[in-house]
């Protein structure tokens, strides 16, 4: 049993109508932001989405913890059922998963010290009795996250620490419950460079040390393939390719993983890549084309991709990595992957 | 013959309780036609404060001294009346995160042909014209000139911030982290046609970011900056593969590659203060190859190759027992 | 005493806030005569005994202005009270819970804010018959709209932020947010917003007194000019009898908007606009005979 199974996930948001349209009788539009994904995550496993704005990934981030509410399909975590549960059902289920959110400036509020926004979650529910106790657990996490001395970090506002530090804390205070699940949207993407690895070695750590799950939301590919296992590439609402980290970035077999990949700025000034840029941009989730949906930018699209959607579907020779194209096997057969040195 | 020269940049800020941040401290520059120039560092380290001193658009509450030269005439010397003429018409600037760079109320077309009425450079029909040209030649349909900046994309809106920023013809065109907030694969579009069109018009390119890879990619040389001062400059590839400041390395080291296996590193503790005189080298409390004389003296600019320079006593005092 | 530097109006207001609100509290061993006893003739002129003169009834009018002040700040403070807490929950719930519930509440509100104020107050003072808690009352009904507004702006944009977000994942429950995260969010706005609504209840309450919908009793500085000009003080040139507590009404509006308007400015990021300021950035020399700086 998996620490989470999806299964066909799927959120919709409806279209506002004008009044007009609405006398008119026009069909209410829907933006597909998620459109049917499935996926399995394992305790102690870090899997990074990953995709370009508007492919999905935080409403299924937001899906997942039933911020926003799916529209069908199935979210089981550790073997039970979740997607149907009320807000109220759900609320000793919180303590299993946690999320870090993206900005360490907003999501801390400014009014709390660093030791009252760890112990917040104690006191909603109920953990660690005395004041005494608490006090304990917020130094003992403060440690954890490497926030030292944790006397010092305590009493501090965010104001006055920095935004890699805000992170820590953020981390700290989602940790109190001992999650199973942590979800964390674009954790390091708002930190300087060098703070990053501190932050996303953190986060390594402590999957490893308490086999929690770590779902990692990001558009930075290089993060992905360094930190996490797995990468799932994410193309307006679909899960379009999947595998070990090290195996998808090398070893790509959906047009637009290795567009993605090859558009990647190495940091050698001397590698030069050949990008493929795709013209225009990822068209609106409300207009969903038939048929695959990533034809109308793939260079490589037939008529039979037009037509048929496909599905994920496994790699022949690569144990662990799925691809959703028509012509995967195909092009892997003519197709070397890039970056020449000049 | 150099564009755009500068000589000991310094920016103060009055602070509220009193006593100035030095925000920039004696920054150096020089860019001829068709250069690509990267000004490197994270975010406190001054950069996008000494591209603004350059343009002239610091607030109330700055000081700045040094010189900027421009064809060889100092434009500082005045302030805001010397500086304006130039202006957009020399050198001009795409902000980051054009969302904020346009007014939501009026039409992206009326606010490209804005500058150009203003400077002189084009008039009614001619302006508009223009407009659908340089909508054109950043890639946007000339159409979107009646349309809101709502109404366009990320990446359609910063395009548009680039024909603004052409409009008059500039010489020399700042970048504000252009890129930062957009998807890779809009960046890599963005960036490909900045850099066409750099080349096409013989444009100087000055490319303030943090994201080092696109600085790799796209700029021939860049400035490392650290806490306000400069610790290295030289060729992108110089910068990679012989680095002489710590800080330029670790900065790199601290960049994931997409398919290297090398560690990613991260540097402890934070940038220093910069309200208060500092003493020494400013990257020596976090520095792993610090020595004794960095804590107590601030290294000087000087070069270690041709056309490189960095601020490392490293370079000029080798410890015992290493190298 | 950063205050006093920085803000020197709000300084000013909040100590004359501040005085007159000593001068209700302590009135009676502040007042030179008892208010209620005849000490010289009907509209005395005002010596050096009775520095302000003397009402229509020979009754010292400094001794009624201290004692005014009570009744007009007890019913302006009281007033706003029930306003504060009225338009203070109403924006809260509104501005929170959003969807139906805000749309309901404000739909009540604006009926509220169109109704015109004093012609409703005269109406139902004049119905209810003239008591100094019936007065309170109509002021706070109708003057919650405003504070209800204001707050709710505010509690809906922290709602949306990251923040609350996340205390609701972590399992808070709504009546934790709203005290722990909204409130004190809100608590300055909301702090500018009673001392603004306190300059109007008192006005509100003059208003009322001065058309003879208050109690005759209770002396404010409302009946005050109401007497006097019943009395017909002004043919007889009798102004002392009229300005004082027109001008006393004046200064506790002027003090709580100066006090009101500075806490707003700081509070509300908005209002900000350092960056349309005319003057340019300063240039330093970097050699001696260069330009002057400017």
């Amino acid at each position: 049993m998996s620490l989470l199974e999806v299964r066909d996930l799927a959120t919709r948001y409806p279209v506002r109508r004008g009044l007009a349209d609405a006398l008119r009788g026009h069909p209410r539009r829907f933006a597909r932001a998620v459109d049917g994904i499935s996926f399995d995550l394992e305790a102690g496993q870090m899997l990074a989405l990953v995709g370009e704005s508007g492919c999905g990934k935080t409403t299924t981030a937001q899906s997942l913890l039933r911020m926003v509410e799916p529209t069908s399909g199935s979210i089981r975590l550790e073997g039970r059922d979740i997607t149907h549960l009320s807000q109220r059902q759900l609320r000793p289920l919180r303590r299993t998963m946690q999320m870090v959110y993206q900005d360490p400036y907003e999501s801390l509020d400014p009014r709390f010290r660093a030791r009252q926004t760890v112990e917040e979650p104690m006191l909603v529910h109920g953990l660690g009795g005395s004041r005494a106790q608490r006090r304990g657990m917020v130094t003992e996490l403060l440690e954890r996250v490497g926030l030292t001395p944790p006397e010092l970090y305590a009493e501090r506002y965010p104001h006055q620490m920095s935004g890699g530090q805000r992170q820590r804390l953020a981390i700290a205070a989602s940790l109190v419950l001992s999650p199973r699940l942590l979800v964390t949207d674009e954790p390091v993407s708002m930190l300087d460079v060098s703070v990053r690895a501190g932050v996303l070695d953190l986060l390594d750590g402590l999957r490893r040390e308490s086999t929690m799950g770590v779902l990692m939301i990001t558009h930075d590919l290089s993060t992905a393939a360094h930190f996490a296992d797995d990468i799932a590439v994410m193309y307006l609402g679909r899960i379009v390719e999947r595998g070990p980290a090290r195996e998808v970035v090398r070893n790509p077999r959906h047009p637009y993983t290795k567009a993605l990949l090859s558009v990647v700025p190495p940091r050698d000034p001397r590698l030069r890549t050949r990008p493929r840029i795709l013209q225009g941009e990822a068209p609106d989730p409300v207009n969903v084309p038939p048929g695959c949906r990533f034809a109308p930018r793939c260079p490589f699209a037939t008529d039979a991709c037009r037509a048929e959607d496909p599905v994920l579907d496994g790699v022949r020779g690569r144990p662990g990595h799925q691809v959703a194209c028509l012509r995967a096997e195909e092009l892997a057969a003519t197709e070397h992957p890039e970056v020449l040195t000049t | 013959m150099s564009i755009l020269e500068v000589r000991g940049l310094n920016v103060w800020f009055d602070l509220p309780e009193g006593g100035q941040l030095h925000a920039v401290q004696g920054v150096d520059l020089s860019v001829e036609r068709g250069d690509r120039l990267g000004l490197v560092g994270e975010s406190g380290c001054g950069k996008t404060t000494a591209m603004l001193a350059l343009m002239g658009l610091l607030p109330p509450n700055a000081t700045v001294s040094g010189e900027i030269l421009l064809d060889g005439v100092d434009i500082l010397a005045d302030g805001e009346r010397s500086i304006r003429p130039h202006r957009w018409v020399d050198m001009a600037i795409v902000f980051q995160s054009a969302m904020n760079a346009f007014n939501p109320v009026q039409t992206i077309g009326r606010q490209i042909r804005e500058p150009m009425e203003l400077h002189g450079s084009a008039r009614g029909a001619g302006a508009r014209r223009r407009t659908r040209d340089l909508l054109e030649m950043v890639g946007i349909p000339a159409s979107a000139a009646g349309r809101y900046p709502h109404e366009l994309s990320g990446g359609m809106r910063q395009r548009a911030a680039l024909a603004m920023a052409l409009a008059c013809e500039p010489r020399v065109l700042f970048a504000d982290e252009p890129t930062t907030a957009l998807d890779v694969m809009v960046q890599a579009q963005i960036l490909q046609r900045l850099v066409e069109l750099a080349d096409e018009f013989g444009l100087a390119l000055v490319m303030v970011t943090h994201d080092l890879p696109v600085v790799a990619q796209v700029c021939d040389r860049a400035t490392v900056m650290y806490a306000g001062r400069m610790a290295e400059h030289g060729t992108v590839d110089a910068l990679f593969h012989e680095p002489r400041h710590p800080y330029t390395r670790l900065l790199f080291a601290s960049t994931p590659d997409l398919y290297g296996d090398d560690e990613v590193l991260s540097i402890p503790g934070s940038p220093p203060r910069l309200d208060q005189p500092l003493v020494g080298c400013p990257f020596a409390p976090r520095c792993p190859e610090a020595i004794e004389l960095c804590a107590e003296q601030q290294p000087a600019w000087l070069p270690v190759g041709e056309g490189h320079l960095a601020a490392c006593h490293l370079n000029t005092h080798v410890p015992e027992g290493a190298r | 005493m950063r205050l006093v530097r920085e803000r020197p109006a709000a300084a000013a207001g909040a100590v004359l806030l501040a005085l007159f609100v000593l001068m209700a509290l302590f009135a009676q061993w502040l007042m030179p005569y008892d208010p209620h006893q005849q000490v010289g003739p009907v509209f005395g002129t005002p010596s050096t005994a009775h520095p302000l003169g003397l009402d229509d009834g020979g009754y010292d009018m400094l001794s009624l202005i201290i004692q005014g002040g009570r009744i007009s700040m007890i019913v302006g403070f009281a007033a706003t009270l029930v306003a504060t807490v009225l338009g203070g929950g109403i924006g809260i719930v509104s501005g929170y819970f959003g969807g139906a519930t805000d749309t309901v509440l404000m739909r009540i509100t604006d009926y509220f804010l169109v109704i015109p104020d004093i012609p409703l107050m005269i109406i139902i003072a004049a119905v209810w018959g003239p008591s100094l808690w019936h007065i309170v009352l109509v002021i706070g009904l109708l003057l919650w709209t405003g504070t209800a507004r204001v707050i709710r702006a505010q509690v809906k944009s922290v709602r949306e932020q990251v923040y609350v977000k996340r205390a609701r994942s972590v399992g808070a429950s709504h009546t934790r947010i709203i005290l722990r995260h909204v409130l004190p969010q809100v608590a300055p706005l909301l702090v500018a917003n009673t001392v603004l609504t306190i300059a109007v209840a008192i006005f509100d309450e003059t208003a009322l007194a001065f058309l003879g919908l208050s109690d005759p009793t209770a002396i404010s500085w409302g009946t005050m000019i109401e007497h006097a000009f019943a009395r017909t003080a002004v043919s007889a040139g009798a102004w002392w009898a009229v300005v004082p507590p027109g001008v006393a009404v004046s200064l506790v509006i002027m003090a709580c908007y100066l006090l009101g308007q500075a806490i707003e400015d700081a509070t509300n990021p908005r209002l900000r606009v350092s960056h349309l300021a005319r003057r340019a950035f300063r240039i330093l020399p970097s050699r001696p005979a260069a330009s002057e700086a400017r």
